[in-house]
């Protein structure tokens, strides 16, 4: 079935419908081995429905989802810890899958989050929750990640070296990544493909195409367009968490 | 050993301590404490199915709380009717008709206090074996679930994404409920059940920084409620229920003290 081995999930004409409207509609994409995806488009453009179908969390959807791994890890856009529950950060680095402790440590102290491993979860800061969210998500070593908005609320240098770390991800795992962003700095230096949404796919193709398509400009307007044009200069460094800059 | 009716009522009572605890855990994370005291109201058709059948009470009562379940279940689906009204209706109507049914059967005699508020009295060596084998299984089924559960209570879109299939884990959950509340009918009275499982669990929820932790805390609190309510229960002659619940209580409050004192740390 699957012809093309390095194919995680595959798309085709998807769709979601809630109580007669739909949130998005005829999606066709695919996620690679080693290659990064990122869905751009306003809000409501139904780019978080288009990674829930991808996940296989909608269950009644048109078209089809085609997925050849079961190694997933997923940074939601939004969750909300009750105060019911007490859960340290090292309880919910284990929450799907039982991992090795030196997985976990690896793992946060890659997001620079380790010094909060036996915090509880409540007690953290937005970007600090986002760092765990991304450690739990990459601890499992998944072969498709998807990350939806995944460095909100982080700080703007700490929002760098977590992109670095997403690209360096994706090149040492060979994982394939599904990635929402608003950056457009990550999109155009890291992605290999683009897929502009607005309720259905307006655009998709590589980053420089995007940028060049009428239909996002529309989308987005002349100035986004032009930043991610003139974005050509080639990083000779990487940020660290601290924001000192290193070479590469 | 079992002959006297008070090791009985404590052995059946620690049996069902070590039950409430982790399950009334779940209860208070997912705030099924209403959804609780729903099966737990229905519990008492059970009851009079029971008699009229000639059935074993707790087997009589898992089959209606489990059928008031599912029961809840289509009704969410197919009706507009917010989740509280529905449990309120399924509630009180089971109850009432559990009454109604009572008032027919006038040739059976029926203990109600000791239905409602438990009756340490009526607990029968086939009654433990009840609640140790049916602890036994319930406490094992729970632990095969526990991580798609927890999983799927932090954020069900996650435990989804990630393969976990917290449909299912929901599901067998629902049924543990009906099981645990089959067991402690007896014991505890049809009013107070959801007592004994949230109040350890909000206890230890104040004394805990991990699920786990809630957990043994929440069923060391059942363990101490039941032997303190059972030996007032004996020294003061009141119904066995209460007795445990207002022990639970005293340990809730006491559990307060240690909070305060970590909101003093923060500030």
């Amino acid at each position: 079935m699957n012809s093309n081995n390095n194919i995680l999930v595959k798309l085709n004409n998807a769709g979601f419908r809630q109580s007669e409207k739909w949130l998005v509609e005829g999606v066709s994409l695919t996620v690679e081995k080693g290659k990064i995806v990122t869905l751009i488009g306003p809000n409501g453009s139904g780019k978080s429905t288009t990674a829930k179908i991808a996940l296989g969390i909608y269950k009644n959807i048109e078209g089809s989802v085609e997925k050849y791994t079961t190694k997933v890890g997923y940074v939601p856009q939004k969750i909300s810890i009750d105060w019911t529950l007490p859960i340290r950060v090292y309880d919910f680095m284990l929450l799907t899958e039982t991992i090795e402790d030196s997985a976990i440590d690896e793992a946060l102290s890659l997001t620079g989050v380790i010094h909060l491993k036996n915090k509880n979860l409540g007690s953290l800061s937005g970007g600090e929750f986002q760092r765990v969210l991304i450690a739990r998500a990459i601890s499992k070593k998944p072969e498709l990640l998807v990350l939806d908005e995944p460095v909100q609320g982080v700080d703007y240098t700490g929002e760098i070296a977590l992109y670095e770390l997403i690209k360096k991800i994706s090149d040492t795992l060979n994982c394939g990544i599904l990635l929402i962003s608003h950056d457009l700095h990550m999109v155009m230096t890291a992605t290999d493909h683009v897929v502009c949404l607005n309720g259905h796919v307006c655009c998709s193709g590589s980053p420089l195409d995007v940028a060049k398509n009428n239909e996002y400009k529309a989308l987005f307007g002349e100035k986004a367009s032009q930043i991610l044009t003139t974005y050509e200069h080639k990083h000779d460094h990487i940020h660290s968490d601290e924001g000192e800059i290193k070479k590469n | 050993m079992f002959d006297d009716f008070f090791i009985r009522a404590l052995v059946a009572g620690i049996g069902i301590a070590f039950v409430t605890g982790p399950l009334g855990c779940f209860v208070v994370w997912r705030r099924l404490s209403y959804f609780g005291d729903t099966l737990a109201h229905s519990a008492l058709l059970g009851v009079t199915m029971a008699y009229t059948l000639d059935l074993n009470i707790a087997i009589s009562v898992f089959l209606i709380s489990s059928i008031i379940a599912l029961l809840l279940i289509q009704l969410q689906k197919r009706t507009n009717l917010p989740g509280d009204a529905l449990l309120g209706l399924l509630a009180h109507s089971s109850l009432a008709v559990g009454l109604v049914v009572i008032g027919f059967l006038t040739f059976i005699r029926f203990d109600i206090m000791g239905l409602l508020f438990g009756d340490i009295l009526a607990v029968t060596t086939d009654d433990l074996l009840v609640i140790w084998t049916g602890g036994a299984l319930i406490l094992i089924v729970l632990k095969l679930i526990w991580k798609p559960l927890l999983a799927s209570t932090v954020n069900y879109e996650l435990a989804e994404a990630e393969g976990l299939n917290p449909d299912r884990a929901k599901a067998i959950f629902t049924i543990l409920m009906a099981a645990v509340i089959a067991i402690s009918i007896k014991m505890v009275g049809l009013l107070l059940i959801t007592g004994m499982l949230i109040i350890p669990a909000a206890m230890a929820r104040n004394i805990s920084d991990s699920p786990q932790k809630m957990v043994l805390f929440s069923i060391i609190g059942g363990l101490l409620s039941v032997i303190l309510g059972l030996y007032s229960s004996l020294e003061f002659n009141t119904s066995s229920g209460p007795s445990i619940i207002a022990a639970a209580l005293i340990l809730f409050i006491l559990s307060l003290f240690k909070i305060k004192q970590s909101i003093k740390l923060k500030n």
